[in-house]
């Protein structure tokens, strides 16, 4: 057992990241450090309004005192040595390619980056039902079939393209979900956030594609601070889905994301993620800190938010994508699979808030480590005096790939109406020889088996993806479980 | 067709196989019996190549072709098919998928064409039907929550998919009802022909009335204690193992 174990450990370690090359463009970029200008010079550089400004100046200050405190969130299963803030160059963005309207216009070498990542923008355009954003450093590079989306008045742009056509919505709902006081790391991304994707979806429209936006660091030394928005009007359902790669780089790179969902009355929005940053050398080198805030808001009565996750990458990852519970018989629901080996670290889980009667909400979490991989799943369910009749149902099970790693599961649960009904299972499993060897006996090879079975044990939370991305999410775990021939 | 000559085997550093010989060839079936504990699943799984059964002396030809040499999923693939005695769940794994990836695989190593899971679909529904196994179950996890006949029932599925040359089946009929017994035995008999090799280890004399047997062997300690035909098997049921080795004085 130990030996063909040390086998599929080490194969594990030795694995390589294929996304791991950089792209040859012009960036422009400002230098490293964080001020006041930088701040200044981000929101002129975006020409935003006085009140934009105004609002990334306040979280600039909030973050200030945070960081004088050394209020750097400790709480995490997660160690690193502390994050240089002066040492990250707050905005880096190919030239010349702030907004742009056709494919023609973009770099050729952006676009051939975004298809050796196998997201071909002409192909998604002319094809599927997916619409493309592509986020390569700081600016959003592409929006694709924005007259499909029109059509039905969705609104599908960058965050800076709408706080132009669309400052209205932007005002009213931007910080509304995720303010910039909530931590540390929500500040310093309200103050210099270059870019992100918006949505919104009117109405009773059932959004007709698959909303993608894809994330690419490029740039060296460079931080990435998405803000993404996402807001389903009454009646409405929007499926979005976020991809995520890094070239390899020796120093680590801080990805400190903001998304917020809002779903007024009766909408649905199901948010999935499939994130693979560079995650760092064998020896723990380099990689990216995968530091996000995700919050969707079921403000309506009956309204549903889903998030699905699937973690490969980045060196340590730190999430807890979650859902307020605002709206009477609303619905939020978390599925996750986070794959640490190496020496990566994951502490994920979720935040279930029940504020509105008959409020429900589901968590299915499936962690895998290998090799020193690091693994905690935290979550929280917090049932509200006002709550009547809140549902939650919980399950998290870990599969273990070697004796090196390791796999914590911390559940937090805080009822304060007694109607509650909360429910928790969990497990822990190994990938057991019996099972590798079974598969052998059917013409599998070790590799194969170790993937047939990985996926079996993610399938639960794989199937909730819109189909193109299982298979993707599928083909992403084997890349990752794979040995070089062993 | 299978060579094997005086295999040694230990598991956990303890001697269990202490000298196998037998040889098997094309056409013909072999009955293996013996005690609980005389090392009967442990030759099935030296040969199949299972980890942590570590051989260390004899030699075993397939064809030929050194056996011991090969990593499991090659002797898998170059038609050794093992019916587990006890088959192992992999939860999550829907059964056809599964086994469609090592159908492939084998056509694969072969040159074949790969079937798409259309064609497969239509092939395992064919297979299931002739051995009265419910679809459904082809559509759930690997033996996940299977009875005990169902699990065998799903081995004989398997075999009948791979269409192997040599079939190693330990104890395919333990658990069995008396239906699904004539059953799967009529549907292994069916797929018997002058190109392969069974080898059916055994507790009972009922399955070897499906399956004639052209030889029995009684193993003991980890060595072959007596060949025979099929009145070896009868002697068995009928006298024990303690007295039938005394009667053979050994
Ligand atoms: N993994 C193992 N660790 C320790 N001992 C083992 C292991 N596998 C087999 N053995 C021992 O080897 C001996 C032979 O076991 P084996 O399973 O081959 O017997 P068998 O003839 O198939 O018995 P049965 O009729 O009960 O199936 C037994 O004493 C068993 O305890
Ligand atoms: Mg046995």
């Amino acid at each position: 057992m130990t030996t063909a174990t040390n086998r599929a450990v080490r194969e594990l370690a030795e694995q390589s990241y294929q996304y791991g090359w950089t792209t040859d463009v012009e960036e422009e970029s400002v230098p490293p450090g964080l001020n006041e200008d930088i701040v200044r010079w981000i929101s002129a550089r975006k020409g935003e309004p006085e009140w934009l400004l105004e609002w990334r100046l306040r979280a600039f200050r909030h973050f200030m005192t945070l960081l004088d405190d050394a209020r750097l969130p400790a709480w995490a299963n997660v160690s690193h040595p502390p994050v240089d803030f002066q040492a990250i160059r707050y905005y880096a963005a190919p030239k010349a390619a702030a907004e742009l309207s056709s494919l023609d216009e973009v770099d050729s070498e952006i676009l051939r980056t975004y298809e050796k990542l196998g997201i071909p923008l002409e192909e998604q355009k002319r094809l599927s039902g997916v619409a493309v954003d592509a986020i390569f450093d700081s600016v959003s590079v592409m929006t694709t079939a924005k007259e499909t989306l029109a059509k039905y008045g969705v609104i599908f742009s960058s965050v800076s393209a709408a706080v132009q056509e669309h400052p209205d919505l932007v005002r009213k709902y931007l910080g509304s979900v995720v303010p910039y006081s909530d931590n540390f790391y929500a500040a310093l991304n309200a103050a210099v956030f270059s870019d992100g994707s918006f949505v919104y979806i009117p109405p009773g429209v059932r959004c007709p594609l698959e909303l993608s936006t894809y994330f690419r660091i490029n740039a060296q030394e460079s931080g990435q601070f998405e803000r993404t928005l996402i807001i389903a009007d009454k009646g409405a359902y929007a499926s979005y889905l976020e991809g995520c790669s890094a070239p390899m780089r020796d120093e680590n790179q801080l990805h400190a994301a903001v998304v917020e969902l809002v779903a007024l009355d009766d909408a649905e929005i199901k948010y999935a993620t499939i994130q693979n940053w560079y995650p760092g050398d064998e020896n723990g080198k380099g990689g990216i800190y995968n530091f996000v805030t995700k919050r969707g808001k079921c403000a309506g009565a009956r309204s549903r938010i889903s998030w699905t996750q699937v973690e490969t990458g980045s060196a340590i990852t730190w999430k807890y994508p979650s859902v307020i519970l605002q709206g009477d018989g609303s619905t939020g629901e978390f599925y996750s699979v986070a794959l640490t080996k190496g020496r990566q670290q994951a502490d994920t889980g979720t935040k279930m808030t029940h504020i509105g009667k008959n409020t429900s909400s589901r968590i299915i979490s499936k962690g895998i480590s290998a090799g020193r991989g690091n693994n905690t799943y935290r979550g929280l369910v917090k049932v509200l005096p006002n709550a009547e009749n809140a549902v939650n149902y919980t399950q998290c099970d870990s599969l273990l790939i070697g004796d090196q790693c390791g796999a914590h599961t911390v559940p937090y649960i805080e009822a304060q109406n007694r109607s509650a009904s909360v429910e928790h299972e969990a497990s822990t499993t190994r990938v057991s020889e019996d099972q590798i060897f079974y598969c052998q006996q059917r013409g599998l090879t070790r590799e194969a088996a170790q993937s047939v079975i990985v996926n079996g044990f993610v399938r639960e939370v794989v199937k909730r993806l819109p189909l193109e991305f299982s298979v993707e999410a599928d083909r992403l775990l084997e890349v990752n479980l794979e040995g070089t021939v062993g | 067709m299978l060579e094997v000559r005086g295999l040694r085997a230990e598991v956990n550093g303890v001697e269990i196989l202490k000298g196998v010989d037998l040889s098997v060839g094309a056409g013909e079936t072999h009955a293996i019996m013996g005690p609980n504990g005389s090392g009967k699943s442990t030759l099935a799984f030296a040969l199949a190549g299972r980890p942590g059964y570590e051989v260390t002396g004899g030699e075993a030809l397939f064809d030929g072709e050194d056996l011991l040499a090969l990593p499991p999923e090659e002797r898998a693939r170059k038609g050794l098919f093992l019916s587990f005695q006890h088959p192992v769940e992999i939860p999550g794994v829907r059964m056809d998928r599964f086994l469609r990836a090592g159908y492939n695989e084998t056509r694969k190593s072969k040159g074949e064409a790969e079937l798409d899971p259309l064609q497969f679909d239509r092939l395992i529904r064919g297979k299931a039907k002739s051995f009265r196994m419910d679809p459904a179950l082809i559509k759930r996890s690997v033996n996940e929550g299977f009875s005990g006949g169902e699990k065998k029932r799903n081995e004989a599925l398997q075999m009948a998919a791979l269409e192997p040359r040599l079939r190693i089946l330990d104890e395919i009929d333990s658990g069995l009802d008396v239906d699904a017994l004539r059953e799967i035995a009529e549907g292994v008999a069916e797929m018997s022909g002058p190109d392969t090799a069974t080898i059916l280890v055994t507790h009972y004399e009922r399955i070897l009335a499906y399956l004639e047997p052209t030889h029995v062997h009684v193993l003991m300690d980890g060595r072959v204690a007596r060949s025979g035909g099929r009145e070896l098997a009868r002697e068995v049921e009928e006298r024990g193992y303690d007295r039938l080795t005394a009667g053979a004085g050994v």
